[in-house]
């Protein structure tokens, strides 16, 4: 690998500082697991490593009704799935924690690097869409917030400009009678990357028998992880039936944009996100029947 | 030449220091500086579990993590679970039921069903093959080494 300079930073304006001066020679080193094969590979040159895991902000766990879940940015995934509360109230956040790498990447890897990482196929990043979560960021210039759904730009790219660094992810409690949930598909069943991936969340009205609002989520069919709009609108308001459920899909299969890659091609995603999307909205659902 | 950094760390249980550059795995320094050559270098991208050890009680592969990050940490790896004149349960377990094969894949196995049987000391057979999902072996002993965790387990 090649040389360069490491730094634990203990605060918040003491990383920032050191992002702000050495622009893109500086990388912010949390779980590592992208981080450190991307330099080793030489993917990416890289002269400063900015380690934030010391900054007790970025390592902040918090759950309650009123004001949500604060996910520090440097919070490991197996932390997310062990949380007994987390589970319960954003199981397709839990979902994807689950099956980034395997066990020994889960206990370094972070919800808060994913998104940094902004590979179009990022596990976590369709259910921080649908859980409507916004990213905490800070730079010379002070702190902005900005929904997770405009956080990638294109494969790689974030908007984090020089100097600032995502602090912390914020999501909403969901409101009572809500659910969500997160699948992929790849060929084996266990540490892959996605061929694609939807989330959905649902909140499903007193009765459990209509849809009062969804939010549907894809990765891998774009350059960015992509927010299903129309998917998801149309379904406020339906009676939970396949109609509702396959109009959606078919939605969301046309704002599909893949590739053909050695994953599959870009005929076969479209075919999966019409699959996915029917799978994950059900999937949601029935989690809040099951409630 | 780089400039070292001096880290001091926990290492099966007894406190150790060393001098590393920056760009040191911890899978390099154990090796190269310390040598304690268990923790094997496969895939060094992640893939393989060959590396895998326990820091600060969670299961890593100590090829993604920095020598220097482990200043004030504590980190087991497969040297130090024998006692002197008797093997851990999970080794014992591993050569009742022919577990391994060539050996390489040994040690991150092991370490990472210590890491499992810390936390869940009876893990179901799905437990098991997911929790290990993260560690390879090519010479295909996978029915054995789960024969073997599962066991451990019940010891």
């Amino acid at each position: 690998m090649q040389a360069f300079e490491y730094v634990a930073a203990q605060t918040v304006p003491e990383a920032v500082a050191v992002l702000d001066e050495k622009g893109q020679h500086a990388r912010i080193l949390a779980g590592g697991t992208d981080l450190i094969v991307q330099v080793r590979e030489a993917k990416l040159a890289v002269d400063w490593m900015v380690d934030i895991k010391a900054i007790p902000e970025v390592n902040i766990l918090t759950h309650d009704s009123q004001n949500g879940l604060r996910l520090g940015a440097a919070v490991p995934c197996y932390q997310i799935y062990d949380t007994e509360s987390i589970c319960e109230n954003f199981p397709g956040l839990v979902d994807a924690t689950k099956i980034i790498g395997g066990t020994a990447i889960q206990g370094r890897a972070c919800v808060g690097g994913n998104l940094c990482n902004a590979s179009p196929a990022a596990d976590s990043i369709p259910p921080l869409i649908v859980l409507n979560a916004t990213c905490v960021i800070v730079g010379p210039d002070g702190e902005r917030e900005l929904p997770a759904a405009e956080f990638c730009t294109a494969p790689g790219q974030t908007v984090l400009e020089r100097g600032e660094m995502l602090v912390e992810i914020k999501i909403p409690q969901p409101p009572s009678n809500s659910s969500s949930y997160y699948l992929r598909f790849i060929p084996r069943n266990e540490m892959d990357i996605a061929v694609v991936g939807a989330g959905a969340a649902v909140t499903l009205d007193a009765a459990k028998q209509k849809i009062v609002s969804a939010r549907i989520a894809l990765a891998a069919v774009a350059p960015t992880p992509l927010f299903a709009e129309e998917a998801s609108t149309l379904l406020a308001g339906r009676e939970i039936s396949e109609e509702a459920i396959n109009e959606a899909a078919a939605a969301a299969q046309a704002i599909a944009r893949p590739i053909s890659d050695m994953r599959g091609t870009a005929e076969q995603r479209t075919h999966l996100v019409g699959v996915l999307t029917r799978r994950a909205l059900k999937g949601a659902i029935q989690r809040v029947l099951d409630a | 030449m780089a400039r070292k950094t001096h880290v001091q760390t926990q290492l099966n249980g007894e406190p150790v220091e060393f001098l590393c550059e920056a760009r040191q795995s911890l899978l390099e320094v154990l090796r190269d500086e310390l040598h304690l050559t268990g923790a094997k270098e496969g895939c060094n991208n992640g893939n393989c579990g060959a590396c895998s050890l326990i820091l600060d009680g969670r299961l890593v592969n100590s090829c993604l993590v920095l020598g220097v990050e482990t200043e004030g940490k504590t980190v087991e790896t497969v040297e130090g679970l024998a006692a002197p004149d008797k093997l851990h349960p999970i080794q014992e377990a591993f050569l009742e039921n022919a577990a391994l094969q060539c050996g390489i894949c040994t040690p991150g196995f092991i370490m990472s069903a210590k890491a499992l049987l810390d936390t869940n000391p009876n893990p179901t057979e799905h437990e098991v093959r997911y929790w290990l999902a993260g560690n390879l072996c090519r010479c295909t002993g996978y029915d054995k080494i789960v024969r073997a965790v599962l066991d451990a387990a019940s010891a």
